[in-house]
């Protein structure tokens, strides 16, 4: 974890260009609308040299709205942009990258099977009797790999490196054209901590060489970090902009979060180990040296009725790929799963899904979400499925159930043949778990069921998990979010690098700097 | 500056290791090479310069059919017209030819009318979102049309210019070629250049590797997309001509089928399909591969002319499933 | 007026009247109908019963397409099966007997199972893609027709077999009523079993059908397996309509005309949502081209062409596209973007 030290960094230079220099970037009552949606309304953002700013916001609060309208993907159509001084609008990423504000996304949008080298070099490559010069092409994505810090062979080909190279690389290659402002639209969400600290190093140099930095990250941590100034995004509006030493973490949240004070963000049940086993209580499902080469080193964990059991960890500890064994949609390689006493083989999520467990992906749009069926198609799927396809549920029978569970968790818009791709995350979410709960399973597993849906569907999905534990169903939890797991659980497993380091009963006096603790040591000072 | 740090690891000595990507077309060179060697030690004379200069001279314009269509499957789309369009050029050179038109302007206008059509289904393709086997499939039958609105019936050609240039040839010894193996050669040359030197041909490359990823680098995705096809249907144009010149004639007929020889040869030649790796020198093996297939059954004698038909097929299920295996791995 | 005109077939429906439209103008009493020895007649029989072969493959073909696949074997099955099956004939010692003529039916339908089979097994058991996958067997396929034959265009007189394509059953031609009822079958069976939802969420989003328990594996190989039976079946239709096993051209370019049929139905070609009446009028499009353009006189070697233009046509009248800037929106860009 990184440590938030915002005083010591802020320096003073930083509040005086505020007042005195000329921002690199004005942008000036900006709108964009989309047909039937105000995406952008009147918003002001501006971006100082050698300054880190961070845009915050929920999802749909049009960060990458404001971001594609600076670079020209999206238009605007109201307002001014004035990029060193002149008023400017660009065609495109292309444009923009020509005239020094270089992006880098997310998602890695480089070319997997193209050479290090021409991932950064194209666009500007050197050139030898009018064709790419492919000595002089490596010598130079030599030199800007190394301003990264990065030593790889410019000639290998980018797949083959990790996902945080991959990231430098791309950042290597927004800063090949002398960038201005460079944009980094949340780099972070799949490094770990010392690949966040590796690209920190190089957003700090980058701001010490006068690069104005637009800097987009989720984890709070990390914007406090790192930046030197926040802007605030609700519903497509500005909120405020302010120095982050002068915002504290709660304010900041509360100003994110529309119309709900400091109280509301934590109305969600407080479980805190409330299920109470007693000695004789048998385990629904056992997990007896379960693990996956390169997955997740085998590990024992015990499953009861009516329990919750959260899973903390990073990203990439593990926490995913344990739920999928215990799914069957990844295959083990070591130990085995047992149910009432004998050995269960669980191979695909069919086998799985027969023997009443459930899973929901993380990966709601990629693995969950059937997009152009309807709300009730989605529902009824898992069922159906396990059905096979000469037994369709009957149609009088699949309504009960599609308007008993739409009703029940309160899925807007309350119209079942709506299509499932035209409704929110949130809503999406509620139709998935509804899939998942017609099956009845015994066991739920629920990798991230609150990650990018609003506050209200987050409050009510996790009231909804906590009364299927009162009711005996077993649930694994899982959350980046350890106050969410601390709330939910009744038990915590504690995952680092890829292995189960620790099982923690939440009792009472467990709060979350002690669970960064143990995550932090791997589960060694308990 | 430049700090080394453990998440890039240091700098080790490594030992040249064969990259992935060349293992498909060293696949291919090796079944041709054993096919070559198989055929020598079986038949007498198989080896000898007149059937490896045939070989060249007969596949001269599927050479050039298959380097359009690895432009094309490097993006990951297809083209299913070059056959057509390679009947439609030739039909149009016969024809303009016999209606006296001058050589100088006839050849230039029968490639140009397979860039045109390829040009429409860049297009199509590009700006209307119609699927690459669906647009494709209509120029396809565009182009067959096409053949017998201008000529139902073959039509030979008595062109002196052009008689001129099929009969010219280049020989040492026994070993030939012709003007039409010569423009496939160049063909070749210029294709790989364009592959491996032009920001264009990298482009093409990045659009399979991943067209969202390469539109946000920034690369000119739009108009690479539409011109690879316009390359396919110039390459099928030079492919007609070149056919004319080989038979002689012209005929709405011609290249019935062909448009899956030429996806055969890149397939076997190491390609993928889904776009972003693959040779076009590996595409000219493909078409050997083929050549020697043919020329192995008619060695053979005794064999029916189907048998090519199926040793391909088994080919390409063989090729299919290793890549299978190599893709695979990789992930 | 605007919901027809947004409705997905109203483009195809409108080039189908277009073209029966065209033929009625040429001769105005080509749609009427005849009764002659019991049997009915003229021009839309005809199409129907023309429609049979196209039909039959369209339908194996919208299925598959709805898994994202594609299967561009199925003329090469169409030889095969006529080859089977004649040569079966030809070989045997009764060749007019109807037990033959079953017989036929029933070695050349197994060996397309087991063809498709073959196309599922490596689609969905070794996971090559689909278009590469079908290739082999269509390049193959001739090549193995041939074999059948060996070489020769095998010509047999069996009048069971005959009746396959020529027959007439309660007056209507007996190809034209198996391939409709086949066509009323599958379409029962996709609907009212939980089938087509199940393809359909295969084909939108492979991967979550199968964490939702979804076999896709055995719904892809059971897609092909039936589309090489269906294929099959009209090969069988084909070579009964000749009486002469063609290998080289039995079935040539059904495969392309079949993908023509179900895009022009409006099932998009990248898979999920299918639509078995659109394939239908596809079908019935191209059929009655053929009729058009004889009607009109012209040269049916230029035949290709007319169906290019009506595919082009067709496939940009529903490009969304299109249809934006016929809707008048200007800002072209920002459509883009918003379907970006």
């Amino acid at each position: 974890m990184i440590a938030p030290t915002p005083h010591q960094r802020q320096n003073a230079a930083t509040d005086q260009l505020a007042t005195s220099a000329r921002p690199v970037v004005e942008m000036t009552g900006i709108s964009v609308e989309f047909p039937g949606v105000k995406a952008l309304n009147s918003v002001d953002f501006r971006l100082f040299p050698g300054e880190v700013h961070a845009l915050m916001g929920e999802n749909g609060a049009g960060k990458s709205t404001l971001i594609k309208a600076l670079t020209g993907v999206n238009q605007i159509s109201a307002g001014t942009i004035v990029v060193d001084g002149k008023q400017t609008l660009f065609g495109g990423p292309a444009d923009a990258r020509e005239r020094g504000i270089s992006t880098v996304y997310q998602e890695v949008n480089l070319c997997g099977n193209l050479t290090v080298a021409e991932n950064i070099m194209l666009g500007n490559e050197p050139r030898r009797f009018g064709g790419l010069d492919w000595k002089a092409m490596r010598a130079q994505a030599r030199v800007h790999l190394e301003r990264m810090g990065l030593d790889i062979d410019p000639a290998s080909s980018l797949d083959s490196h990790s996902l945080a190279v991959q990231q430098l690389v791309a950042i290597s290659r927004a800063m090949v054209v002398d960038a201005k402002v460079l944009i980094l639209d949340e780099p972070t969400s799949s490094l770990d901590a010392d690949e966040v600290e590796q690209l920190f190093r190089v957003m700090r140099r980058l701001r010490e060489e006068g690069v104005g930095i637009l800097f987009v990250s989720h984890f709070l941590d990390q914007i406090y970090a790192i930046s030197d100034r926040i802007t605030v995004l609700r519903n497509g509006q500005l909120v405020q902009e302010r120095m982050t030493a002068d915002l504290p973490q709660r304010e900041l949240v509360s100003l994110m979060i529309a119309g709900t004070s400091d109280a509301e963000v934590g109305v969600a049940t407080e479980r805190r180990g409330k299920a109470m086993r007693t000695e004789d209580s048998a385990p629904l499902l056992q997990a007896v040296g379960l693990g996956r080469k390169g997955a997740v080193e085998p590990f024992d964990l015990d499953l009861y009725p009516g329990e919750v059991i959260g899973l903390a960890g990073l990203l990439g500890s593990g926490r995913t790929e344990l739920a999928r064994l215990l799914y069957g949609a990844d295959k083990s390689d070591s130990g085995q799963l047992r149910a009432a006493g004998s050995d269960l083989k669980l191979r695909t999520p069919r086998q799985a899904l027969a023997q009443k467990i459930a899973y929901t992906s993380e990966d709601r749009k990629g693995e969950g979400v059937v997009g152009e069926l309807t709300v009730a198609e989605n529902i009824i799927l898992g069922l159906q499925a396990a059905r096979g396809w000469m037994r369709p549920l009957p149609k009088t029978k699949a309504k009960q159930i599609v308007e008993a569970y739409m009703k029940a968790l309160g899925v807007r818009p309350a119209n079942p043949d709506a299509l499932l791709k035209n409704l929110s995350g949130g809503n999406q979410q509620k139709v998935l778990l509804a899939r998942w709960l017609a099956t009845a399973p015994k066991l739920l597993l629920l990798d991230e069921p609150t990650r990018g849906i609003d506050i209200g569907a987050k409050t009510e999905i996790m009231n909804l998990v906590s009364e299927l534990a009162d009711q005996g169903m077993a649930v694994v939890f899982i959350s980046a979010e350890l106050e969410e797991v601390l709330r939910l659980s009744d038990r915590i497993a504690v995952m680092r690098d890829h292995k189960k380091v620790a099982e923690i009963p939440t009792t009472r006096d467990v709060d979350v700097p002690q669970l960064i603790e143990v995550i932090a040591n791997g589960g060694e000072s308990k | 500056m430049s700090t080394a740090t453990a998440l890039a690891g240091t700098r080790t000595f490594r030992p040249p290791k064969l990259d992935r990507r060349y293992l498909p077309v060293l696949g291919t060179m090796l079944v041709f090479g054993l096919m070559l060697v198989i055929g020598g030690l079986r038949y007498d004379n198989f080896l000898s310069p007149a059937v490896i200069s045939n070989l060249f001279i007969n596949n001269a314009h599927l050479i050039v059919l298959a380097a359009g269509m690895t432009f094309v499957i490097l993006t990951g789309g297809i083209d299913l017209s070059v056959g057509s369009v390679l009947a439609l050029s030739s039909v149009i050179t016969a024809t303009l030819l016999n209606a006296g038109w001058n050589v100088a302007l006839v050849l230039p206008l029968a490639i140009a009318a397979g860039s045109l059509l390829g040009l429409g289904m860049g297009v199509m393709i590009q700006y209307f979102e119609v699927q690459p086997f669906v647009a494709t499939l209509a120029g396809m039958f565009l182009a067959r049309g096409l053949c017998f609105v201008f000529a139902p019936e073959s039509v030979p050609i008595r062109d002196e210019g052009f008689i001129a240039l099929t009969n010219w040839t280049m020989a040492s010894g026994r070993w030939r070629l012709t003007a039409a193996v010569v423009i496939a050669a160049l063909v070749l040359l210029a294709s790989w250049w364009v592959l491996h030197r032009s920001r264009f041909g990298r482009t093409v490359y990045a659009v399979g590797g991943g067209e969202q990823s390469a539109t946000l680098m920034g690369l000119r995705v739009e108009r690479t997309k539409v011109m690879v096809y316009v390359i396919s249907g110039t390459c099928a144009g030079l492919a007609g001509v070149l056919f004319a010149m080989f038979s002689r004639s012209g005929y709405a007929l011609t290249g019935v089928g062909m448009e899956l020889d030429a996806i055969a040869a890149v397939v076997i030649g190491g390609t993928l399909l889904t776009g972003g790796t693959g040779f076009v020198l590996g595409s000219v093996l493909g078409v050997m591969v083929l050549g020697l297939i043919q020329t192995i059954i008619t060695f053979e004698g005794t064999l029916s002319s189907w048998w090519t038909k199926i040793v391909i097929g088994v080919l390409l299920l063989v090729f299919v499933i290793l890549q299978r295996i190599l893709t695979l791995r990789r992930t | 007026m605007t919901r027809i005109y947004k409705h997905r077939l109203f483009w195809p429906v409108v080039a189908l009247a277009a073209l029966l439209l065209a033929c009625t103008l040429k001769r105005p009493d080509i749609l009427g109908i005849s009764v002659l020895d019991g049997h009915l007649f003229g021009a839309p029989i005809d199409i129907l019963r023309n429609s049979a072969p196209l039909l039959l493959v369209s339908l194996g073909m919208t299925l598959v397409i709805a898994t994202r696949g594609i299967d561009l074997s199925v003329g090469a099955t169409v030889a095969i099966a006529g080859a089977v099956a004649l040569t079966f004939i030809a070989g045997s010692h009764d060749p007019g007997s109807l037990g033959t003529a079953l017989g036929a039916v029933v070695v050349a339908l197994g060996l397309c199972l087991v063809l498709g089979g073959f196309n599922g097994f490596l689609v969905s058991g070794l996971g090559i893609q689909p278009i590469i996958a079908t290739l082999i067997l269509m390049t193959a396929g001739r090549g193995v027709a041939m074999l059948i034959t060996g070489g020769q265009i095998t010509t047999v007189n069996s009048a069971p077999f005959a009746a396959l394509a020529s027959g007439f059953l309660l007056g209507l031609p007996v190809a034209a009523l198996i391939a409709y009822g086949v066509f009323i079958v599958i379409a029962l069976l996709v609907r009212r079993t939980a089938l087509g939802m199940l393809l359909e969420a295969v084909g939108i989003n492979p991967d979550a059908s199968r964490l939702a328990g979804v076999k896709s594996k055995t719904l892809v190989f059971t897609v092909y397996t039936l589309c090489g039976a269906l294929a099959g079946l009209a090969g069988l239709i084909f070579a009964s309509n000749t009486m002469a096993a063609d290998a080289n051209n039995a079935g040539l370019f059904i495969e392309l005309d079949a993908i023509l049929a179900v895009v022009i139905g409006g099932t998009s070609l990248a898979g999920g949502k299918f639509n078995l009446g659109g394939t239908l009028v596809g079908v019935l499009i191209i059929t009655t081209l053929n009729l058009t353009v004889t009607v009109l006189g012209i040269s049916p070697l230029v035949t290709p062409m007319f169906k290019a233009i009506v595919v082009i046509a067709v496939t940009l009248m529903m490009s969304p596209r299109l249809r934006g800037m016929l809707a008048g929106l200007r800002e072209r860009r920002r459509y883009q973007e918003v379907n970006a």
